[in-house]
């Protein structure tokens, strides 16, 4: 886990910019996800300071949205789409096979730090179910040989 | 210089889009040829994309399914000049799946660059705002009125009253709100526009303003796409840029702003009150109705929350007027749906059509069977709240009040197959499972109801105590259609029982209570 001294600062930041906007509390969540990776708890109390709300609310939005992290991510975020017309194009087998090739369950990240495993209901890729994204990537028509070509390219992929 | 068209729609670029169009960029230049690359939305015809589309002299000339590999053949071929090849595909407008849609609302939709406010306003873009800047309010909302668009979002309400209730709630502020939430399985139209052709919806949105006087936006994005996000913002610049947005619309002295939001992933933040609470920056908890967001809506004040087809259908509205748009469609279904073919059908894809074909033409003519060559089962229409159809209703007409008569929903147009592999025990457990992740939590027959929903469809199957199970899955649905505060409850149950009723052997029931 990092230093939140370090990261302490992205966040006054983050809350700063956001100041006068109205119903400001996800855009500020979503900024200091996409500056950190994930919602440190240290900030929640940082948040709640500057939003005048309590950390209890803070803390409850944040766990009601499927999307915030309080733990820090994988190198990279595979999503796999778990929804109708991706299971009615086995998207169930995609799922067991993602879950095994990266030895990992809902929620996991892999052993190596390389790969966070998330479901999602349905990515607007159903036209070519299944689907998946990695980061923002979308990929469609996934079979379990198309996955492993996919997290081979991302895992050599260098920095 | 030669404008050679490769889609930037999210569905294409996860076929490899961008390696197409990187390809021919890198073979144009090494082989010093004068072309442009247009970053088009899609015609929606996917099992063909990545599509290339030459502008020639003698029109826009298509190959299809391209890959990057493809790129070196196909020049060589002489498709910079529209010549053959094993991928020459022809006019894309001259196949019948193109040809025999009504195109309203996507008019645009894979024919212009989305984000060049150029291309929009040569193609009839803005010409609906410039006429409602002409017109009074009470005008603006009696086109809509007269149109007999109804929510594209699911509910189906009658958009002109909508808005009428908002003009008529006195207010210093007043809000437009586009649901751009879509988490239905199988809908991706939404998603199609606002990467498409997001100006259109920007001006939808811009004369829902004027039409009740609210001078604020708001786009609910879910953040599962990234991708319209950067069309919208990029279109919404340049309408800020060149006075379509602003405080002084095309020197009017109205004003109108417009800001995209990001959802975070829950289901429940599309319904309409739930979104306002998370646009408001709280958990996505459903409120009371009433009072109605037209009167209490964002922030208290009175808000229109539409679905973003909704919206981008009222330029053309207004362009053509009411009566134009209403002169499509069938019984009280007016105008035109996109329809959207997702799961396992031959040729996936979103093609709008007035109302009134039936689920058979949509699924053979337009669909071509299943993918996979089996026989097609079962389809559910409407998102994962929508019931699921058996082949002996396939004859029914796309109209809402037809799907209403067998108990379904057209809801947002989506459209999912499954084919005679799918378990549908198991897709009902599935419908249960999703509410238990997605509800909000607030009411008890949803929360719990759901729960013990999964566990009940699993003693079902089981085989323990069939038929007292089967009772008791059927009260609990009772409960949870009657006792919800929203639709997620209370329509949970209409995947559950359309597979109960319909499909009783996969539950290993008898097959005999098929009319049930
Ligand atoms: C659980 C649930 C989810 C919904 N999701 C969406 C959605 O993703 N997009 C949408 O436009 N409407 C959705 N709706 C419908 C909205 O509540 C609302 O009816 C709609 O946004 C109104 O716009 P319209 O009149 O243009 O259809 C949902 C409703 C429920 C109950
Ligand atoms: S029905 Fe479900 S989602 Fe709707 S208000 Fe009740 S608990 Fe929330
Ligand atoms: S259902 Fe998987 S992308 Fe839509």
């Amino acid at each position: 886990m990092q230093d939140y001294h370090l990261q302490k600062n992205v966040v006054a930041k983050i809350l700063a910019e956001h100041e006068s906007m109205p119903g400001n509390l996800l855009p500020v969540l979503h900024g200091i996800q996409d500056a950190l990776g994930y919602i440190p708890t240290e900030a929640v109390a940082d948040i709640a300071d500057a939003l005048n709300q309590s950390i209890a609310e803070i803390h409850g939005v944040i766990s009601f949205y499927h999307y915030f992290r309080q733990t820090p991510p994988g190198k990279n975020t595979i999503r796999v789409c778990r929804a109708e017309s991706c299971q009615a194009m086995n998207g169930k087998t995609l799922e067991e096979h993602a879950k095994k090739q990266l030895n990992v369950d809902w929620h996991g990240t892999s052993a190596d730090g390389e790969f966070s495993l998330e479901p999602v209901f349905c990515l607007g890729n159903c036209a070519c179910s299944p689907s998946m994204t990695v980061n923002n990537e979308v990929y469609g028509r996934v079979t379990p040989e198309r996955f492993d070509e996919i997290i081979a390219n991302y895992r050599g992929a260098v920095e | 210089m030669t404008r050679v068209f490769i889609s930037r729609d999210s569905t294409v670029l996860s076929l490899g889009a961008n390696q197409v169009a990187s390809a021919l960029q890198q073979a144009c230049e090494s082989g010093g040829l004068n072309v442009e690359i247009v970053r088009n939305g899609s015609r929606g015809l996917f099992w063909l994309e990545p599509l290339v589309e030459v502008e020639t002299t003698a029109g826009r000339v298509a190959y299809g399914p391209v890959q990057s590999q493809d790129i070196p053949a196909l020049l060589e071929a002489g498709m910079l000049e529209g010549k053959e090849h094993p991928l020459y595909l022809g006019n894309i407008e001259e196949l019948p799946y193109f040809k025999d849609q009504n195109r309203l609302t996507f008019a645009r939709v894979g024919i212009t660059d989305p984000v060049s406010l150029d291309d929009y306003l040569a193609h009839e873009g803005y010409r609906g705002l410039r006429n409602a800047l002409d017109m009074s309010p009470q005008d603006i909302v009696q086109q809509v009125t007269d149109s007999g668009l109804r929510g594209r979002g699911g509910a189906a309400f009658p958009t002109g009253i909508k808005w009428n209730t908002v003009l008529n709630a006195p207010a210093e502020q007043k809000y437009i709100v586009c649901n751009a939430d879509e988490g239905d399985s199988g809908t991706f139209s939404d998603r199609m526009v606002m990467e498409g052709d997001p100006f259109v919806l920007i001006e939808g949105m811009t004369i829902a303003g004027l039409a009740v006087g609210a001078t604020q936006g708001y786009i609910y994005l879910r953040v599962e796409y990234p991708h319209a996000g950067a069309a919208l913002n990029e279109a919404i610049e340049k309408a800020y840029a060149n006075g379509y947005l602003g405080d002084d619309i095309l020197g009017s002295g109205k004003s109108f702003h417009l800001e995209v939001r990001l959802g975070a992933g829950a289901y429940i933040c599309g319904e309409e009150t739930s979104l306002l609470e998370s646009l408001e920056g709280k958990r996505g908890l459903v409120r009371f109705k009433p009072p109605l967001p037209a009167i209490v809506g964002l922030f208290g004040k009175p808000t229109i929350v539409n679905n973003v087809i909704s919206l981008a259908s009222v330029p053309i509205i207004l362009d053509k007027g009411g009566e134009y748009y209403r002169d499509y469609g069938m019984g009280r279904s007016r105008g035109t749906l996109p329809l959207q073919l997702a799961g396992n059908i031959k040729y996936p894809g979103l093609f709008e059509a007035a109302f009134g074909l039936t689920l058979r033409e949509i699924l053979y003519d337009y669909g071509g069977g299943s993918a996979s060559g089996r026989p097609i089962r079962a389809v559910q229409v409407g998102g994962p709240l929508g019931a699921y159809v058996p082949e002996s209703q396939f004859d029914t007409p796309l109209d809402y009040e037809a799907f209403s008569a067998i108990s379904a929903v057209v809801g947002h147009g989506g459209i999912v197959v499954h084919d005679d592999t799918v378990d549908m025990a198991e897709m009902a457990r599935y419908a249960m499972e999703f509410c238990v992740e997605e509800s909000c939590g607030k009411c008890t027959p949803c929360r719990i109801g759901s729960t013990r929903g999964v566990e009940v469809i699993d003693r079902i199957v089981e085989g323990r105590q069939k038929d007292m199970n089967t009772q008791l899955l059927r009260d609990l649905c009772d409960t949870m259609i009657n006792g919800s505060l929203c639709a997620m409850g209370g329509m949970t149950p209409f995947p559950v029982l359309s597979a109960l009723n319909h499909f009783p052997e996969d539950f290993g029931l008898d097959k005999a209570s098929d009319a049930a």
